[in-house]
């Protein structure tokens, strides 16, 4: 129970059983902490040479995104051990639910805040339309369904230019605002950063919240032995919906926010790669352990977003002859691959191994005897 | 206790079930008097596991039925054809609710419009879905009617009051033994997802008693001192009384026990008799237990069914059954397969 | 056990299995009939690709029970490896109407991309397969995820993002009248060789040694390898076959489309494995059913101008079928054992 204490490194006794016993507190004041620090940090070099502080709000907001998108995703993956392949398309029907209803496509201009948990609705209904007749199946299956769902969604989406202008995408979608107090702009990133970050921290403590219920020890069950679980009452596939719905959800918050974020939505938004770049957060972070995987996202989020923009410009600079034909950006889509191969291989637990898989993947100390 | 004396715990009738060609069951009729310990024993292979499952839900029958403490649970799923009508039916008030909106608009199906009524349909289309995964006792009332019956869950007969073991140990491997007992409250547990998300009293007031009774659990079946072991990390012996007290944790009326005291020593054997005994006796539920150690089945069972090619062959009192000929030819008759 | 039901269950079974050809037939018959001859050809000479990756997926289910979703993009790479080979090793960039050399260029294409293939299969396997069999079920999954986004990139890498186009070394123009109709050579020539690839795959699984490893081991891993049976190399065959069909597809996709791209294992590969499991996964006869099937589905969809929707109607078959009939038309699975 200690994960939360260390994660924010409190150094002292008293101030780390406060905050085990006042957890989502400690959640709190981690977050805030450490959503502090991080524009701090990039005052000072080389961060500061490299764009400027808004330029790295931005970037750390996005990020943010990316890692409740991969927390979302935790749940579903890391808690109930279901492989979901299409996890992009519940962030899509977030961001376009809002669009519909905040845009001058449709010409309805309703407020921001609302239709926050509209989208979580619209991502657990489909979350259960995907579900429901799915959840029956073995895994392998599921993966390939949601596989499949993830990539009509996008289909639909482009061919549907009736309902959504196709590839064009919706845009000029509505910013947040609070009425007569603040209204968030292109411009200046700072409301959007801290309206994530509160966001980032409210998903981070529902979660740990739901681990530790009933509900998660199920999922704990359910991964362990689907038909031990079965046999000790549990209703497996309600269970399962709801870490889909939940996971669902989170996806459509997320997409909400994404979209107002960046006041467009294209189906081009949502591909494969999508699911798979939260896939590779969740495996590099360390299935089940939520700081983990909210940690591995901003790793990667910065590793591709900075360091490889970084090398191309470097690159540039120096002007050497056969590298500056490469684009490293490209080069993020085979980082997921590699993450997901070496990690499986290597480290399946993960960078941050939550404790209860650290002792799944573990080395067998069971003491069997021939049984018959 | 005595309340239904005379009714008997269990009744199973006619139950088969086949396995392609394979008949691991076959026409098995059964009973268990409330309140004993009853043993089914058989040669390998006989069906006595399958028997088992079927019972525990997780096997539909060929054919037959089962009843647990009077209740039909367990009968051949029928009208698997109709299920697609389930989905649909309920989902046709919602098109007509959409429908209707759009003509209420006068049919001019603006963009907005469009994609509002095919949510509604939408919406009801999910409704379908979900009651036909909740199902709620109302709804299997609603669809019997038409034709469809499904077979209790592993989940349901648990709820109704049943709680097995496996004869391959099928523990939370790497949860603690604290834990995996939690687990097996489940059922009694009423904390609901807001609940846990706000944390209301009402839950953490729930999840202190749980674990109390937990602890109390795993001292019944001697595991105290234990609640923090991996589960994967306990003696093989252990791992059994863990699995008994997990299925105990359901707060069972009847407990089905596959070979308990396989693979164990005679001391570790006679305590699991004692413990088999205890949980009759001090806890009041009726034992229904496979065993091939004929030593463990006669010094406790009141009641012996033994199967043979999944056909019942003989039943009743251990002395009448260790004398009965049928039972000697069906062990004897496969050599060394008979007794271990 | 009980003599009276024999009889009937005999009867039962000869019609049960009249049904499936008579299925087909009146399937094929109808087909024809609404798609007219030109398209039947199209959704036949599809379908031979479908099914010749399908069986791919098929058979690695069938032996270690994983989803091998790098198996489309193997099948993409194969693509790529046989253009490599026909426009840069033998020079070509357009047909070949000299027929000697034509065929020994289709044979030397063929077998050089079905040997490079299958030993990329087997790599894949040996590296990233094999030290997971015994890891938690999810974990081959995901590798299998990963490698899958490897091969797409390192494609798109090498050849750009776009639609490369591929020598049609088959003539187009050659052809044949039936029934009135044109129908290319090609498209035969298509078909032709997938099911002879079939045949000699049923073959070589019901006939020798190896083939009949691999059928136990798919029935029960621990108990063929008790009887003797290398399950290692068994399942390191299982991906070189399946593999190296991949392979082959990839060569008869370039020859009959003249193009490929990088994306194209990701739609393919959802296509075939529902084909895989629309004729019941685990069973090589159905995946070529289902591949078939798949194909006259697509055409169809497009014959009747829903062509975008190609994909998601083949989806929505995915899904309907694994909800209600989740062993496919051919194949039977067991059930987890308590
Ligand atoms: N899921 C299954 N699929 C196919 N056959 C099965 C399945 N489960 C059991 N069987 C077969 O049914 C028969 C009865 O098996 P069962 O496990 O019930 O025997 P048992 O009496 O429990 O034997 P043992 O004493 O060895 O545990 C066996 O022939 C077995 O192979
Ligand atoms: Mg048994």
């Amino acid at each position: 129970m200690s994960r939360i204490g260390e994660a924010i490194g409190a150094p002292f006794a008293p101030v780390r059983t406060f905050f085990r016993r006042h957890r989502s507190l400690g959640i709190f004041v981690g977050v805030l902490l450490i959503s502090i620090a991080l524009p701090l940090i990039t005052r000072v070099p080389p961060f500061d040479g490299i764009q400027s502080t808004n330029a790295w709000v931005n970037a750390f907001t996005t990020a943010a995104i990316y890692a409740m998108l991969a927390m979302g995703l935790n749940v579903v993956i890391g808690f109930a051990g279901l492989l979901d392949l299409g996890y992009a398309a519940f962030f899509a029907l977030g961001g376009y639910t809002y669009a519909f209803v905040a845009s001058p496509f449709t010409g309805v201009h309703l407020p921001f805040w609302p239709m926050l948990l509209a989208g979580g609705v619209v991502g657990a209904i489909f979350g259960v339309l995907l579900g429901a007749p799915t959840l029956r199946l073995r895994g392998d299956y599921l993966a390939i369904v949601t596989l499949g769902f993830g990539e009509i969604v996008p289909i639909t989406l482009m061919n549907a230019d009736k309902f959504t202008d196709g590839v064009n995408g919706i845009g000029g979608i509505d910013k947040p605002n609070i009425p007569g107090i603040l209204q968030f702009t292109l411009t200046n990133p700072w409301p959007m950063y801290g309206l994530v970050i509160m966001l980032f921290a409210l998903i981070m403590i529902m979660i740990y919240r739901l681990e530790d219920s009933r509900l998660g020890r199920t999922w704990d069950a359910i991964r362990e032995d689907e038909l031990a679980a079965e046999s000790s009452g549990v209703n497996t596939v309600i269970a399962k919906l709801q870490a889909f719905a939940v996971g669902a959800s989170i996806a459509g918050i997320v997409g909400v926010v994404n979209a107002a974020k960046i006041t467009i939505v294209t189906p081009d938004q949502f591909r494969f790669a999508v699911s798979i770049s939260a896939l590779a957060a969740v495996v590099l972070g360390g299935m089940g352990n939520t700081i983990g995987v909210a940690t591995g996202a901003f790793i990667i989020y910065l590793f591709q977003s900075i360091l490889l923009k970084q090398l191309n410009t470097l690159v540039e600079n120096f002007n050497i002859p056969v590298l500056n034909q490469i684009d490293f950006l490209e080069f993020q889509y085979v980082l997921y691959g590699i993450v997901l191969v070496l990690m499986m291989l290597k480290r399946p637990q993960g960078i941050f191994p939550a404790h209860r898989r650290m002792r799944e993947f573990g080395p067998l100390k069971s003491a069997k005897r021939g049984s018959k | 206790m005595s309340a239904a004396k005379g009714k008997p715990m269990l009744k199973a009738r006619g139950v088969t079930r086949k396995f392609g060609g394979l008949v691991a069951v076959s026409n098995v009729d059964f009973e268990i008097p409330r309140g004993s310990i009853s043993a089914i024993i058989g040669p390998n292979g006989a069906g006595k596991t399958t028997f088992f499952n079927v019972i525990a839900g997780i096997y539909a029958p060929t054919s037959g039925t089962i009843e647990l403490d009077g209740k039909p649970l367990i009968s051949p799923p029928t009208g698997a054809g109709r299920e697609p009508i389930l989905l649909l039916v309920p989902t046709i008030p919602f098109i007509g609710l959409a429908i209707y909106f759009l003509i209420a608009i006068g049919g001019d199906t603006g963009l907005v419009e469009g994609v509002a009524s095919v949510s509604v349909a939408l919406l009801g289309f999910v409704c379908a879905l979900l009651l036909n995964i909740v199902r709620p006792a109302w709804y299997n009332r609603v669809i019997k009617r038409i034709g469809v019956t499904r077979p209790a869950r592993p989940n349901d007969m648990v709820e109704a009051g049943l709680a097995r073991t496996f004869q391959n140990i099928r523990l939370y491997k790497s949860l603690t033994t604290l834990e995996n007992i939690l687990i097996g409250m489940h059922v009694h547990m009423r904390s609901t997802f807001l609940g846990a998300l706000f944390k209301s009293r009402q839950v953490r007031e729930e999840e202190a008693a749980a674990e109390q009774r937990a602890r109390e659990l795993l001292a019944f079946v001697d595991l105290s001192g234990m609640e923090n072991e991996l589960a994967k990390n306990l003696p093989y012996g252990k791992q059994r009384l863990l699995e008994i007290a997990r299925a105990l944790a359901s707060r069972p009326k009847l407990l089905l026990l596959d070979e308990p005291a396989a693979g164990m020593n005679p001391k570790e054997t006679e305590e699991m008799t004692a413990l088999i005994r205890r949980i009759r006796d001090e806890l009041g539920i009726t034992i229904l237990l496979i065993e091939h150690d004929m030593r463990v089945v006669m010094g406790i069972s009141d009641h012996i069914t033994v199967l043979d090619h999944g056909e019942k062959i003989a039943e009743g009192l251990p002395k009448a059954i260790r004398t009965n000929p049928k039972v000697i030819e069906a062990y004897l008759g496969r050599g060394a397969a008979a007794g271990h | 056990m009980v003599t009276s039901s024999a009889t009937t269950g005999t009867a039962q079974r000869l019609a049960a299995g009249l049904r499936l050809p008579i299925g087909i037939v009146a399937f094929l018959a109808l087909s024809l009939a609404v798609l007219g001859i030109d398209q039947f050809v199209n959704a036949l000479t599809l379908g031979a690709i479908y099914a010749l990756v399908a069986l791919g997926y098929t058979m690695v289910y069938g032996i270690i029970e994983l989803i091998n979703f790098a198996h489309g993009d193997v099948f993409m790479v194969g693509s790529f490896i046989a253009l490599f080979i026909s426009s840069s090793l033998l020079g070509n960039d357009g047909s070949i109407t000299d027929l000697p050399l034509l065929a020994g260029s289709v044979l030397i294409l063929f077998a050089l991309t079905i040997g490079i293939m299958a030993l990329v299969g087997a790599l894949i396997e040996r590296l990233a397969y094999r030290p997971l069999r015994r890891a938690p079920k999810l974990a081959p999954l995901i590798t299998a995820i990963g490698v899958s986004f490897i091969l797409q990139n390192i494609i798109q890498f090498f050849f750009g993002p776009t639609i490369v186009s591929v020598p049609q070394l088959v003539p187009i123009e050659w052809s044949i009248q039936v029934a009135g109709a044109r129908v290319p050579l090609l498209n035969l020539f298509v078909i032709a060789t997938s099911v002879l690839l079939m045949f000699a795959l049923q073959l070589f699984i019901s006939r020798t040694r190896t083939g009949r490893a691999m059928r136990t081991t798919s029935m029960d891993r621990d108990a063929s390898s008790l009887m003797g049976v290398d399950i290692n190399r068994t399942i390191m065959i299982t991906f070189l076959i399946g593999s190296g069909l991949a392979g082959a597809a990839g060569v008869v996709h370039g020859l009959y489309y003249g193009n490929t791209t990088f994306s194209l294992g990701f739609q393919s590969g959802l296509k075939a494995f529902t084909a895989a499991v629309l004729g019941g996964i685990g069973n090589t006869a159905g995946a070529a059913l289902g591949g078939f099937l798949i194909a006259f589905v697509e055409v169809g969809a497009s014959a009747f101008g829903y062509g975008r929707w190609g994909g998601a109607i083949v989806f929505s078959l995915l899904v309907i079928f694994l909800v209600f009939r989740p062993t496919g038309l051919l194949g039977s699975h067991t059930g987890d054992r308590a």
